[in-house]
Order: structure tokens, then C-alpha cells, then sequence
């Protein structure tokens, strides 16, 4: 399924007037139900973050916090630089952005529209490439890092971007760009147009929902790495927003309603960006589960 | 076709195939020097022992045999498999059911996929300080929600007992993006099928057991073997809110590797254990896939009874 189709496939046609449907009700309730049950959880930590230290501790938990203080969100993000640990994750989410997107949907317009010997030793190599669990790597990429000097600094988490490290972004691009006719780009040749112009000028403008999806991908996977960074940003002045709050973790411990003002803040960005771009999460989601 | 193979050169052109090559070229280099040599790198590490500082020292197998005296290592192994053959399927069960709920054409359908799928897209380290808060013994929600019904709940995080169930319960807040799968899947069911069962006087649980479950099957070996392989890919849940306790009972493969690797500096070992979780994992997707086909039903393909 492309992403187009499976974007397709989510948009639900209206039902037709009929009887009153008992199911539908039940189906109602157990859904309302549910919905609540995975509500709680984010009530339960904004009105703890929202609470008085000294109202923190109360049982049975009270949902509204009296008096509302908000005066807990400028202390707990100046108990940290919380905003170089944002600009961090930004910078990291940005060069991963550029690195990946390139490296990736070049190497997949290759494979997908290029006549060349190899190609498809290469792309089973591709495909091989994307049952590797990241833990066989994780050592010896930690050791040439350290032994290029490079730990400590963001450069083993940005480099490896540029060198399309990201398997299944190229078999993303690769699949998306198989849908586009092979005529756009025979016509594109016979205009005189070169490989790269091609790629540039008709393939990738075609593309920008597969781009939005990697895109959303990088920022979503950049927010929630935590292993990767913690082990090469040895240095503070470098953590993105997850080593932060880990740290925050630790040495705000015993304030509860200091940890959770943190942790929504680390949560809100990308709550936001969810609700803007909820298709190409959606999209995103749906086209590694339906690749096998 | 016909027009198209008149454009169609015979031979390969040399300037389209340096063309590719060098569009590859960031990904050939990315893999030798960042997926492949690593691999190869990280197998002949296995057998040496090396804290980086010095030259390593060959030592033959004898990681591999240091592990079989390691109790950490067995102990590591339980609690990952305990973690997966729990929670993935509980997770399968629970996204499906979700999933057929939401596949009725019902109001409202885009404000409970939103809500179900949120939790999903939260950085895994808000999600586990978040939970440490929420499975408080004395404070949780969890325990409030317990303690309505008259039940005292356990101190979640603090017991060995109720460790491992308590990041299970969590792991189920993410379901989904697996609830997102089984829907696309579900929508893709043609109609008539159940039509056809429907003409056939099959009830809601005949047709769901006959049509959606076969029609749904290859999505479920799918979101299996991704659950799986996530599973032995736990770390931060355990390293944020239990350090891995209490009593090493929660103390997943990941967590006991990166401890060798980046706090005891023994590269050697944490090679060795990183290929033993590889094979591992290996073996259990071939078992998953060798005993799929009794079970995965593919489009096309008729059984023999």
C-alpha cells in the first residue's frame, strides 16, 4: 500500500440512516471508556504539574488542582537550561532532516528509476539491512567514534545521517517512487534533462507527502532517542530534551509537581506537532505496517 | 509497453549507471562504515576483551563462556522473554480489539483514533517519569482506580513481583500504532466477504472468527515479530524508572548490556552479548515464520486440509 492509498483508506464514508443500532451504542461506551482510561494518565500529570508542592500528596488523587500553580513551569524550567536542551533536540531534529532525506531518497530514486548493474545485489542489501537490530552496531560504532574523537560532540548522531544509515527510509523512497511512471522520466531524458535535474525538477516535487512522513519520522525518532545521545553527549551544554528531563529526573527526585511540569513541557512539542500533522504520522505508521 | 520499450535502451548506459552510483555512493559508504564493518567488527570484538583505553586481549570464547556463569546474563534473558511473550501479545489483543471497535462506522471515529494513538507518538523518557508518578504506591493513579474497587494495590515500582507487570501495564498505553495497523487492515477487508458470510448465517463472532481474523492474520505475524524484536529493544523504561530492580527484576537484555558496555568498559562481553540477543532474536522470528503458515492465511493461497 503507498502512503497515498493508506491515506485514502482512512477516510471514512458516512454510514446511512438506519434503525437504532444497539452495537453501535455498546460500541460507543466501551470506546468512551477506553478513552478515558488513556486520558487519565495525561489529567492525572497535568494537574499534578499544575499543584502546589504541598498539594501534590493527597489521597484519593483531587483531578483539580487549588490553588493553580502556575508559577511551577517557570521554576522547573529554570532549575535547568531547559531551553539549550531544546534548541539541542532542534538542531539535532534539523541535521538529521537534511542528512537523511537526502542521502536517503537519492539512493532510492537509484533503485527505484535507474537502469544499472547491481541494483538489485544492492537493494537486497537494503532489505537485509533493515533486520539488523541496532545493538550489534551499537559498540563498534561507539568504539571508531570514540577513536575519531568524536564522542562528546553531536557528530556521531548527525554524520551518520548523511550516509543514509536510515535503511528503511531508502526502501520508503524507493517504494514511493516505483509508483511514479517510468514516462515522466523517458520524456525527462529525451528533453535533455539530466539524472540529478530529474530527480530534483519532477521526481521529488511529486514526493513531498513521502518527504512530510520521513520528515515527521526524523523529528518523532529524534525526540524519543535516548540511548544514542545519552552515550555521546557526555557534556551538559549538548543534551537535547530526553537527557534533560532524565537528569531532571534525578536530582528533582522527591518534587513531583516540579518532574511533571518538566516532563509535559518535553511532551508538548510534540503533542503539537501531532495535532498539526496527524496524516503523516498516521501515514507514517501505517505504511511499516502493512510493508511485509 | 510497446511505446515504452521503443525508449528502452538495449544496453545499460554508461552515464545512467555512474549517475546511480552516485546517488548510492552516501549509502555504500554509510554501510561499510557504520552497519556492515560494524557487524564484522563487533564479531571479532566478541572474542577479545578490551576496555577501549587499552589493546585488546584475544581471549578466544571465552566471553561466550563467561556468559554461561553470569547470572545476570540468564536473568536478563528471563525477564526480556517474560516482557515479550506477555506483553506483545497482550498488546496484539488489546490493538485489535481497539481496532475492530473503531472499524464501525460510528461518530465521533476521528476523535477516538486520536486519543487512543496519542500516547504512541510520546518520547519514551517523558512517558516512563510520567508513569513513575502515575504507579505510585501511595499517590498513583493506578492505585486510586485500584482502591475504588476495594483492592490495595502493590507498591508497583518497589516489589520484584509487580516490577515487570507494572512497565507490561505501561507498555499498553502505546498500543496505538498497532491499533492504527489493524485498522488499515481491517479496512482493507473487502465487504462482500462478510456479506457473503453474513448470507451464510454467520453471526458477529463466526464472521469475525472466519473472515476478519484470517483476512487480519498476516498483520498480526507482522506487528508480532515488530513487537518482538521493540521488546528486546527496551531500555529506557527500565533505566529511568527501576534501574533495572527491584531484585533484578526488571532487568531487560538492553539495560544489562549497556551496563557492561558503558559503565564497566567491557567491550568484549557487551559485543558477545549483543550477538548472542542477535541470534536470539533470529531464532525466534525463523520459529514465528516456521509455524506462521499454520495460522497466516496469504490471499490466493489454498490450504490443504
Amino acid at each position: 500500500m503507498t502512503p497515498l492509498e493508506a491515506q485514502a483508506s482512512f477516510r471514512i464514508s458516512p454510514g446511512q440512516k438506519r434503525p437504532f443500532d444497539w452495537a453501535k451504542l455498546l460500541a460507543h461506551i466501551i470506546l468512551i471508556a477506553g478513552s478515558i482510561m488513556f486520558l487519565m494518565p495525561f489529567i492525572y500529570v497535568l494537574s499534578t504539574s499544575l499543584k502546589t508542592a504541598g498539594d501534590v500528596y493527597t489521597f484519593p488523587p483531587e483531578f483539580i488542582p487549588d490553588p493553580v500553580a502556575w508559577e511551577n513551569y517557570p521554576e522547573a524550567l529554570t532549575a535547568m537550561p531547559f531551553d539549550v536542551f531544546f534548541l539541542n533536540t532542534i538542531f539535532l531534529a534539523v541535521g538529521r532532516i537534511i542528512g537523511l532525506t537526502l542521502s536517503c531518497s537519492l539512493a532510492g530514486f537509484a533503485f527505484a528509476k535507474l537502469r544499472w548493474r547491481g541494483r538489485n545485489t544492492l537493494f537486497f542489501i537494503v532489505l537485509l539491512t533493515l533486520m539488523i537490530p541496532t545493538e550489534v552496531t551499537l559498540i563498534p560504532r561507539y568504539i571508531l567514534f570514540s577513536k575519531l574523537g568524536w564522542v562528546g560532540s553531536f557528530a556521531p548522531l548527525l554524520v551518520p545521517g548523511f550516509f543514509a544509515e536510515n535503511a528503511f527510509f531508502v526502501f520508503l523512497f524507493r517504494q514511493f517512487f516505483m509508483t511514479m511512471g517510468q514516462d515522466i522520466i523517458d520524456a525527462g531524458r529525451i528533453d535533455g534533462c539530466s539524472f540529478i535535474g530529474l530527480f530534483w525538477r519532477i521526481i521529488a516535487p511529486n514526493a513531498k507527502p513521502v518527504f512530510a512522513v520521513v520528515a515527521i519520522y526524523i523529528i518523532q525518532n529524534n525526540w524519543n532517542s535516548f540511548l544514542l545521545p545519552m552515550i555521546y553527549l557526555t557534556d551538559r551544554a549538548k543534551y537535547t530534551l530526553a537527557l534533560g528531563l532524565r537528569l531532571f529526573n534525578e536530582q528533582f527526585y522527591s518534587q513531583t509537581h516540579l518532574l511533571m511540569a518538566a516532563s509535559v513541557f518535553v511532551v508538548v512539542p510534540i503533542v503539537i506537532l501531532f495535532f498539526f500533522m496527524q496524516r503523516y504520522f498516521i501515514q507514517g505508521v501505517v505504511f511499516t505496517g502493512s510493508k511485509g | 509497453m510497446l511505446i515504452h520499450n521503443l525508449f528502452k535502451p538495449k544496453r545499460l548506459s554508461f552515464w545512467e549507471s555512474l549517475n546511480a552510483w552516485i546517488f548510492v555512493a552516501p549509502w555504500i559508504l554509510g554501510f561499510i562504515f557504520f552497519t556492515g564493518g560494524p557487524i564484522l567488527a563487533s564479531f571479532a570484538i566478541s572474542f577479545t576483551e578490551w576496555d577501549i583505553v587499552n589493546p585488546p586481549v584475544w581471549t578466544g570464547l571465552g566471553n561466550y563462556e563467561l556468559m554461561l556463569s553470569d547470572p545476570l546474563f540468564f536473568q536478563s534473558l528471563k525477564v526480556t522473554t517474560i516482557y515479550a511473550l506477555v506483553a506483545v501479545p497482550l498488546q496484539i489483543v488489546v490493538g485489535l480489539f481497539i481496532a475492530i471497535l473503531l472499524n464501525t462506522k460510528i461518530r465521533l471515529i476521528g476523535v477516538y483514533r486520536t486519543l487512543f494513538y496519542l500516547p504512541a507518538v510520546l518520547p519514551i523518557v517523558s512517558v516512563a517519569v510520567m508513569w513513575r508518578w502515575i504507579l505510585s504506591r501511595d499517590w498513583g493513579l493506578i492505585n486510586w482506580f485500584l482502591s475504588v474497587f476495594g483492592v490495595y494495590g502493590p507498591g508497583w515500582l518497589s516489589e520484584p513481583e509487580w516490577a515487570l507487570p507494572a512497565l507490561i501495564l505501561m507498555s499498553l498505553w502505546g498500543v496505538g500504532s498497532g491499533m492504527l495497523i489493524y485498522l488499515a487492515g481491517l479496512q482493507g477487508i473487502p465487504t462482500d466477504l462478510y456479506e457473503a458470510a453474513k448470507v451464510d448465517g454467520a453471526g458477529a463472532w463466526a464472521s469475525f472468527v472466519y473472515v476478519t481474523l484470517p483476512m487480519i492474520s498476516p498483520v498480526i505475524l507482522f506487528q508480532l515479530v515488530v513487537g518482538l524484536i521493540a521488546a528486546f529493544q527496551v531500555f529506557a523504561q527500565p533505566f529511568i524508572m527501576t534501574q533495572g530492580g527491584p531484585q533484578n527484576s526488571t532487568l531487560f537484555y538492553l539495560l544489562h548490556l549497556f551496563r557492561n558496555a558503558f559503565e564497566f568498559f567491557r567491550m568484549g562481553y557487551a559485543s558477545a552479548l549483543s550477538w548472542v540477543l542477535f541470534m536470539y532474536i533470529a531464532v525466534l522470528t525463523l520459529l514465528i515464520f516456521r509455524f506462521s503458515a499454520a495460522w497466516v492465511f496469504y490471499e490466493g493461497e489454498i490450504k490443504n486440509e
